[in-house]
């Protein structure tokens, strides 16, 4: 595996440029090609049998596109995060085997048949379900993605990180099936909490760390879902099988794993996870609160520092991905030259609200040095700001809710840099 | 709903009139001349009772469409009557959703409407001792705190017990865990020190979180008692009460946060948003030429591709650190760090260089399997944030573990052992492979009363691998 990876280390790098180019090009001047004139081992000889993996992993070859983790970020990989490798994807479906994770004290292991619900505070019958239970309410399908408020947090000061998996992995994106949040509220009645405005809905999980968090009930009652299967098939372990929250377009630490508790309650808790973190310190000491709404966003992400060109001149396309917590996607513009002068990219498919967004932008690259940008627009007229916009506002000493337009430098190799620029 | 099923209906109708037409023409042609009246007649004898036939054919059409219209129209009324129930449904569940405050878009078409609201029975109420189970967290305003009272001595012995192998004997954090007193006046620095002093607005979290959540590995084990303390002397290593206060239910309303007015609801919309919103600029949008300002590659911290950085161990990414032109990834990191704070400043010089080379065993006994060691020094890699091995081990928040095979249990001068620990060193037990294959397996079982948080491998060969790593490392 190590070996694997470092072969393909190798191959991403420079000695590997010149090689690819030759394999795309040369090879054709200098004749027939053994791969297509002379009979391969695969086209002779018999592949695996069916089952011979039960359930299927991605091929060798695929061995490096898979999560990773940035040690010095914490101080025990029990609380910790690791990101998705995007550089590597396409599409805008995160594969849960690939997905990123963020534990407060390790992925729990915990079976249906363990599992339970508890509804209470102001609500009409305080209320236990089991798993089976949450089976039998009528269930909805979304697609929605899942930023962690840290994405890009590392970035505030600097350029940082060399690669869009670490800059912006803290994401992915997957179609959630479950229950909506007011039809379990629903069920244990909300007359008991009278005038709905000002009440709340907290939210915790079942690990030790007890992440809770609270939800103001307008959201709680707009588009919460209480999910139990993602991208068709049962939650992983390490995103809160078999329950976890989904809040669409707010920050991942809401998305609370592990769910086993709703509690309506006529005041936010401010626990831990939404007083000392995810808040926002600006330049004056001040922090802001309940910073819940991620802000639209995108990034390119090939070329990129992990996805170097490696094709030689000519064709080339730029793709990359969009999001915003306020709705839908409208617009991605890219930008070559630091963003002096921009191009409106083609959208793969118009986004779901609060989903992941691919862009092209279908080009010509002949070596010259790019500083590549990309500017999301969503629905509500947002645009996606510069990093030295965010700095003027916030000052530098804000970790979450980094929004910026990234900017990656390529250079005559067609390697790829993390930079900032003027 | 579509009305398509129904049209078929109509076209008999249609047929219909066209052979009532069809007897108007035959009936006109009878005038056309007296020679041939007697054809006429015969062939106006034909045409009638074509007539008459068509006549009862059309009557008959007439009653199947009249048939077909009333079926129909009795389809067009169930099938209304079901749109009122399901309009009056859709109206209810917007009632509903009305009445629950909500701006939730109601649904307006029947393909993408919300299923059903309930309610639909299910589940079941909640005894008493689950909502008391459960239901223990705590409001700023105190509500949800148990009865009961800690002081701060009573808070420093309990903290030295459980909490200072992370968070140092004065809050201050050890090695990359949380710091929990100071940074006082900090927020507005370059790089502001959140603690529980400088930043935490309510001491309720305070509470709530040491409660549910401490000690990292073995939580839910304080008594009500035990969290006042500690919470007591968290509050004392911050300056906010004296050396004689009690934490209590009654007492806590007292205490005033040095932050609580530091923070403002989410202005964004008003602060940004109408900033960076309409048609943005595509061209000339900044005075050329663009240059580089930063870069990357000059701050050295990103993990190599073939994963060999992110296996290395921290000290050595924090000494990077500590060469970058900028200081805030350990900031940024802050956000991570386990529970609660920021991350510590470098470690001490002495303490920053570890090896996790295996020196070779000088034992003479038989040669470990090099896979095997090999697989223990990966497994070791859980370990290692808190024990270090190889050349300068230091004990961190847990010892050293160089020649760990062999020596004393609890038998290292300079750490701080558990009562458990040295009762067990005091027993004069040693360490041998079966027996820390026994811990390695149940910690606390094995144990009791041991610090380390944590739970234990669960599988055997990871156990056998990382003894025999273990024994690999000498002093």
């Amino acid at each position: 595996m190590k070996i694997e990876l470092s072969r393909r280390a190798l191959l991403r790098s420079g000695i590997a440029t010149g090689m690819t180019a030759a394999a795309g090009s040369a090879l054709a001047e200098d004749g027939p090609d053994p791969l297509i004139t002379e009979l391969q081992d695969w086209a002779s000889y018999t592949g695996d049998p069916v089952d011979a993996t039960p359930y299927g992993l991605p091929i060798r070859f695929e061995a490096d596109v898979i999560r990773r983790n940035v040690p010095w970020l914490t101080a025990d990989p029990l609380s910790s995060i690791n990101f998705t490798p995007i550089h590597a994807l396409d599409g805008t479906i995160t594969p849960q085997g690939c997905a990123f994770e963020r534990h407060h004290s390790g992925a729990i292991e915990l079976a249906k048949e363990n599992y339970r619900l508890m509804v209470n505070g102001l609500v009409d019958r305080p209320l236990v379900f089991t798993y089976e239970d949450l089976e039998r309410f009528p269930r909805e399908n979304h697609v929605y993605f899942c930023e962690c408020a840290a994405n890009t947090g590392m970035e505030w000061a600097g350029a940082q990180l060399n690669g869009v998996q670490f800059t912006h992995g803290m994401i992915h994106n997957m179609e959630y099936t479950g229950i909506p949040l007011r039809t379990i509220l629903n069920e244990a009645g909300l007359g008991a909490a009278g005038d709905l405005a000002d009440k709340w809905v907290f939210v915790e999980g079942a690990d030790a760390s007890s992440n809770g968090r609270s939800i103001p009930m307008e959201k709680a009652l707009d588009d919460v879902l209480v999910a139990f299967k993602a991208n068709g098939e049962a939650l992983r372990k390490e995103h809160g099988y078999p329950v976890r929250l989904v809040v669409p377009g707010w920050e991942g630490n809401m998305w609370i794993k592990w769910l086993r508790r709703i509690q309506v309650t006529d005041a936010a808790v401010e626990s831990r996870e939404e007083t000392s973190k995810y808040t926002d310190v600006l330049a004056d000491g001040t922090a802001r609160k309940w910073t819940w709404v991620m802000d639209a966003k995108s990034v390119i992400t090939a070329p990129s520092p992990q996805q170097p060109i490696t094709h030689g001149h000519g064709p080339l396309v730029i793709t990359g991905l969009a999001w915003s917590g306020h709705g839908q996607i409208t617009r991605v513009d890219v930008s070559k030259d630091g963003g002096m002068t921009w191009e409106t990219a083609r959208l793969g498919r118009q986004g779901d609200k609060k989903a992941l967004t691919r862009f092209y932008l279908d080009t010509e690259w002949n070596g010259e040095p790019w500083l590549l940008q990309s500017r999301a627009m969503d629905e509500t007229g947002y645009v996606q700001p510069t990093k030295d916009a965010l700095r003027e506002v916030r000052g530098e000493n804000s970790v979450y809710h980094n929004n910026c337009i990234q900017t990656w430098a390529v250079g005559p190799d067609g390697k790829a840099e993390n930079v900032e620029v003027s | 709903m579509s009305k398509s099923p129904d049209t078929p209906i109509f076209i008999p109708a249609l047929g219909g009139a066209a052979l009532v037409l069809g007897i108007a023409f035959a009936v006109a042609s009878r005038d056309y001349g007296s020679d041939r009246i007697e054809t006429l007649q015969a062939s106006f004898d034909t045409e009638r009772a074509n007539a008459t036939a068509a006549v009862a054919r059309a009557s008959e059409l007439e009653t199947s469409v009249a048939e077909l219209t009333a079926a129909a129209d009795a389809r067009i009324a169930a099938a209304e009557s079901q749109i009122a129930a399901a309009e009056s449904q859709i109206a209810a569940l917007r009632d509903q959703v009305a009445a629950a405050g909500s701006a939730a878009p109601a649904a307006t078409s029947v393909a993408s409407a919300a299923p059903a609201a309930g309610p639909f029975g299910l589940g079941r109420t909640a005894h008493d001792e689950e909502l008391a189970a459960w239901d223990v967290d705590v409001l700023p305003d105190g509500r949800g705190l148990p009865e009961g009272s800690g002081d701060v001595w009573t808070g420093e012995e309990v903290f030295a017990e459980k909490c200072a192998s992370c968070h140092g004997d004065f809050a201050e954090g050890r090695d990359a865990w949380p710091v929990l007193a100071g940074g006082f006046d900090t927020l507005a620095n370059p790089d502001p020190v959140k603690t529980v002093g400088s930043y935490w607005p309510y001491l309720s979290t305070v509470w709530d979180y040491v409660h549910r959540s401490m000690p990292f590995g073995n939580a839910g084990t304080l008594t009500d008692d035990e969290t006042y303390a500690i919470v007591a002397y968290i509050l004392y290593s911050n300056d906010l009460v004296d050396d004689d206060f009690t934490l209590s239910n009654e007492t806590f309303l007292d205490v005033e946060m040095y932050n609580t007015e530091g923070f403002i609801v989410d202005d964004r919309p008003e602060a940004e948003y109408a900033m960076w919103s309409g048609e943005p600029c595509m061209e000339n949008c900044k005075p050329a030429p663009v240059e580089i300002t930063r870069r990357s590659t000059d701050v050295g911290v990103t993990p190599a591709d073939d994963g060999s950085m992110a296996e290395s161990p921290m000290e050595e990414q924090l000494a990077l650190l500590g060469g970058t032109e900028w200081g805030k990834e350990r900031v940024a990191g802050s956000v991570f760090m386990g529970p609660g704070g920021v991350a510590q400043d470098e470690p001490p010089e002495e303490e920053r260089v570890a090896s996790t080379e295996p020196a070779s065993t000088e034992s003479g006994a038989a040669e470990p399997d090099p896979a095997l060691v090999a697989r223990g020094e990966a497994v070791f890699r859980k370990c290692s944030s808190c024990h270090q091995v190889g050349e300068g081990a230091q004990n961190r928040s847990g010892p050293q573990l160089n020649g760990v095979v062999g020596r004393p249990v609890g038998g290292l001068d300079g750490f701080k052992y558990s009562n458990a620990f040295k009762a067990a060193h005091d027993e004069g037990r040693v360490w041998d492979e079966e027996s820390l294959a026994a811990f390695l397996a149940d910690p606390r079982g094995y144990l009791s009363g041991t610090r380390m948080s944590f739970r234990g491998l669960s599988e055997p060969d990871e156990i056998a691998a990382i003894v025999a790593y273990l024994g690999t490392v000498s002093e």
